[in-house]
């Protein structure tokens, strides 16, 4: 196997920097933890310590009540038992980051959940150098081609026009997911207002509060059903079929995800009109980044590990699988 | 192409019957000639490329993309052509232009040999984006799996040149794809197909179960309901064909019978094979089975199960319809054309004399022949009309208590069976049209029957649930049980008593299983 980064060990349960006694994104409670972002299989509660962005702090702060915590902004850096720790845009959610870790010369980077392509709600990705790349693979096999966001957003705008008698209730992850699609549909030129579930209102505000122009949101708690006549609505996606929905004017159930690729996928979750739209890389994206940061090795995590690995050594690049656990359907 | 590739992709997102139908009818309202006669063809199953196989699909994709990302690919999305529709390189260029017709492909396909089809295939993909990527490759290996039933495809035709839909019945079966008369009947630019010398089916009547109801004898004819397949003869003195209940030609598994029909006329009866085993009598269900669904059969398999049919009912007489006449009529008639038939292959069900309703149970409860189902009651005024109409015809099955269920989802069975998806969850209709689960039955089929019913459900997966596969809902499983009991658990609000499955109707289209309002009414 590897001698490389010998001071940086993967455990099943988070990727361990000895010299610092530090965690990156561990699943269970530790002394020290360095978190990429907020998502729930990323920043837990509990920790002792924590490291992230300000914007994750104030996310962890929403869902753990998490207070105490460095902010560390992007670009800044410090020091942990020797090694020197920076973070960097990811372009995933907003406030997600990219972990640097430079120690005896070498540099490896912990990309945590990251995407390529640009997001009205967050920093883009920032490609950095480094010797070893830990990478994840969400969408890791050559199936998943996200297409255009602008063209799924023309979807949803379409089937919006075409529904007038009804409405259109768009499934999308609490943190990330929703307030893209607000943020892409702002940027599409639509500006009537958005109707949101109750999940979905705290993180909303949140994003508002951190800067993100989302225009005219309005709980559904205190709409009249006749009122969502032909309007859009943001559900979290477990709420998409259940009684909740019912208060509603016979939605068009939509959902926004990257598994909207593969139709038997979209059909088990009896949707009516799939939204191609991920805040992960897809494939092309994936193998793309690998080539541009070009690492001597590549560490692939987080989601369908063997297709990446395989393409790696098909292109001569070194490359190897983490077993991590709990990181198997991602947040997407 | 871009417009079918857009049909199907709603299609696999609709799921109302209705919205369905909507979609179809619209796309066939405004699709040119042949695309849409192609199209109703392909959705229906009525469309078959020998030349193309999906293993072809499947090689082809091999040569563009790595062997190892193409099956973790096929591993994860589940079906062959998704996977090669989503794995394959986009064209660079990006714009797609001059993507072919459907009509054009179809003419490729059905002209290419074995040997070019990949590279059919493949050019063709070149040009095109995911979505008709996937569209191709479904209308070139079939298996659409949208949920569109024959019966569904021509009521979406009748709803789209506001027609009556037992009209295009009458004709659908003497035409071929694309189709061309139909739509030209369709959008009042030519008549009706003229369809003398063609073989064609005519719709059957069926039966509502009788039920707790009492019938007066003095209106009402018994005879036998027969354990085999309903079949409707159609000789023109041309040629002869066999229909089944859904009017699929199965002249090719019975050509002993169509051989032996020389008359001219139509006759509606039920399709037995004479078991050795039973003396000459009519054997089982499960003998005619080993017939059914073959495009060749043996001269083995002719001799050890010959078939005969036994009438019912005539609908032509030579050139002239009965239809309108009543039952009465058209069983002197029907006496009258039996003798002129071979009598290896044909006789007349015999009516049962009863005395009275008491009496007809009686005789009803002492059947012994394992060919008998229970009894038939028809209306002695009735005329022979399609379809199901209340008071006209009444089925009274013998007990057990059987339903018509639609199998729903599988699970692998123990044992030596764990390599089998054996244990079936089957359901029956609600009101809105629904499906729900029923009962469970993982028993009363043979080794060969099991080795079906894997096949079917390995082939018509839609979704995986851990050990637990859920099926199309194509297949109908006929189940028996000791008795039906109310049940809050389950939400179909009744539970089966040792439900095991009886028969495996691969006759029946799954619209015509039972209803759940059936079975509550099967409650003691
Ligand atoms: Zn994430
Ligand atoms: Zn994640």
């Amino acid at each position: 196997m590897t001698n490389a980064a010998h001071w940086i060990e993967p455990h099943p349960h988070g990727i361990y920097i000895k010299p610092a006694d530090a965690w990156i994104d561990p699943s269970r409670a530790v002394s020290r933890a360095l978190v990429t972002h907020g998502h729930a299989d990323h920043a837990r509660g509990g920790h002792e310590k924590v490291w992230a962005t300000p914007e994750t702090l104030a996310i962890m702060g929403l869902r753990y009540g998490t207070n105490s915590g460095c902010a560390v902004p992007y670009g800044d850096g410090f020091e942990l038992g020797g090694v020197k720790i920076s973070y960097h845009s990811a372009g995933h959610v907003l406030g997600s980051a990219q972990i640097l870790m430079e120690y005896q010369g070498e540099r490896v980077v912990a990309t945590g959940d990251y995407k390529r392509r640009t997001d009205p709600t967050c920093a883009p990705f920032e490609v950095i150098s480094c010797d070893i790349f830990i990478t994840e693979a969400t969408f890791g096999l050559p199936v998943f081609k996200h297409p255009d966001t602008a063209d799924e957003i023309q979807k949803l705008l379409s089937a919006k026009e075409a529904n007038s008698d009804r409405c259109i209730l768009v499934g999308a992850y609490a943190l990330g997911k929703a307030q893209r699609v607000i943020g892409e549909l702002r940027k599409a030129g639509y500006d009537d207002p958005i109707f949101l579930h109750g999940a979905l209102e705290k993180m909303c505000h949140l994003y508002q509060e951190l800067g993100v122009d989302l225009g005219d949101i309005r709980p559904v708690m205190d709409t009249e059903k006749e009122a969502m006549l032909g309007q859009i609505i943001l559900a979290p996606p477990s709420a998409l079929n259940d009684r909740w929905s019912r208060r509603l004017p016979d939605p068009v159930t939509a959902m926004a995800s990257g598994w909207m690729r593969v139709r038997q996928r979209a059909r088990q979750r009896n949707v009516e009109l799939p939204l191609i739209m991920s805040d992960h890389a897809d494939w092309d994206e994936l193998t793309q980044t690998i080539k541009d940061v070009s690492p001597s090795e590549t560490w692939v995590t987080h989601g369908r590990e063997d297709a990446l690995v395989h393409w790696c050594a098909l292109n001569q690049m070194k490359a190897r699988a983490l077993e991590m656990v709990g990181r198997e359907e991602e947040d997407d | 192409m871009r417009a079918f590739s857009d049909l199907l992709d709603n299609l696999i997102y609709t799921r109302s019957r209705n919205g369905k139908l909507r979609l179809i009818s619209d796309y066939l309202k405004h699709a040119p000639d042949p695309d849409r006669g192609w199209v109703l063809a392909a959705l229906t199953g009525q469309l078959d490329f020998p030349t193309v196989k999906a293993s072809a699909v499947r090689n082809m994709a091999m040569e563009r993309v790595d062997e190892t990302l193409f099956k973790l690919s096929r591993d994860f999305v589940g079906d062959t052509a998704e996977t090669v529709a989503l794995i394959w390189p986009d064209n660079p260029e990006g714009e797609l232009t001059e993507i072919p017709s459907v009509g054009q492909i179809v003419d490729e396909l059905a002209a290419v040999s074995r040997s070019d089809a990949p590279k059919l295939l493949a050019n063709l993909m070149d040009r095109m984006g995911s979505n008709e990527r996937y569209a191709l490759l479904k209308l070139a290996t079939g298996g659409m799996r949208v949920g569109v039933s024959a019966r569904l495809g021509k009521i979406a035709f009748a709803l789209a040149f506001d027609m009556v839909v037992e009209e295009i019945e009458e004709v659908w079966h003497a035409l071929e794809p694309p189709y061309s008369e139909l739509f030209a009947w369709g959008e009042g630019k030519a008549d009706r197909p003229d369809l003398t010398g063609v073989p064609f089916f005519r719709p059957f009547m069926l039966a509502h179960p009788l039920e707790d109801k009492k019938l007066d004898m003095a209106d009402y004819v018994a005879e036998w309901k027969w354990d085999g397949i309903r079949v409707q003869v159609v000789g023109t003195g041309r040629e002869t064909k066999l229909f089944s209940r859904g009017g699929d030609d199965i002249t090719p598994a019975f050509p002993d019978v169509a051989d032996a029909f020389k008359s001219i006329g139509v006759v509606d009866g039920e399709l037995l094979v004479r078991g050795e085993f039973q003396g000459g009598e009519a054997a089982s269900f499960n003998a005619l089975q080993q017939r059914l669904g073959r495009k060749k059969v043996s001269t083995k398999m002719l001799a050890e199960y010959p078939a005969f049919v036994r009438l019912y009912d005539i609908l032509f007489d030579d050139e002239a319809d009965l239809r309108e006449q009543t039952w009465a009529y058209r069983r002197d008639k029907l006496e009258s054309f039996v003798p002129k038939l071979d009598a290896e292959r044909f006789d007349i069900s015999a009516i049962l004399e009863a005395r009275d309703f008491d009496h007809l149970n009686e005789i009803r409860d002492g059947a012994r022949d394992a060919a008998i189902e229970g009894v038939m009651l028809k209306l002695r005024d009735s005329p022979y009309i399609s379809g199901r109409k209340t008071g006209l015809w009444y089925k009274w099955k013998r007990d057990p208590l059987v339903a018509d269920c639609v199998m729903m989802y599988a699970q692998r069975g123990s044992g030596k069976r764990s390599s089998f998806y054996s244990d079936y969850t089957f359901g029956c209709w609600t009101e809105n049209g629904e499906l729900y689960p029923v009962g469970k039955a993982y028993s009363g089929f043979t080794d060969a029957e099991l080795k079906m019913l894997d096949r079917f459900v390995r082939q018509n997966t839609l979704n995986r649930f851990g050990p637990v596969r859920e099926v199309e809902k194509t297949m109908v499983l006929e189940v028996a049980f000791d008795s039906i009991h109310q049940s809050k658990r389950h939400k179909s609000g009744v539970a089966m008593r040792f439900p095991r499955i009886s028969r495996i109707r691969t006759d029946k289209p799954a619209a015509e299983a039972d209803h759940v309002a059936t079975l509550k009414n099967m409650i003691t």
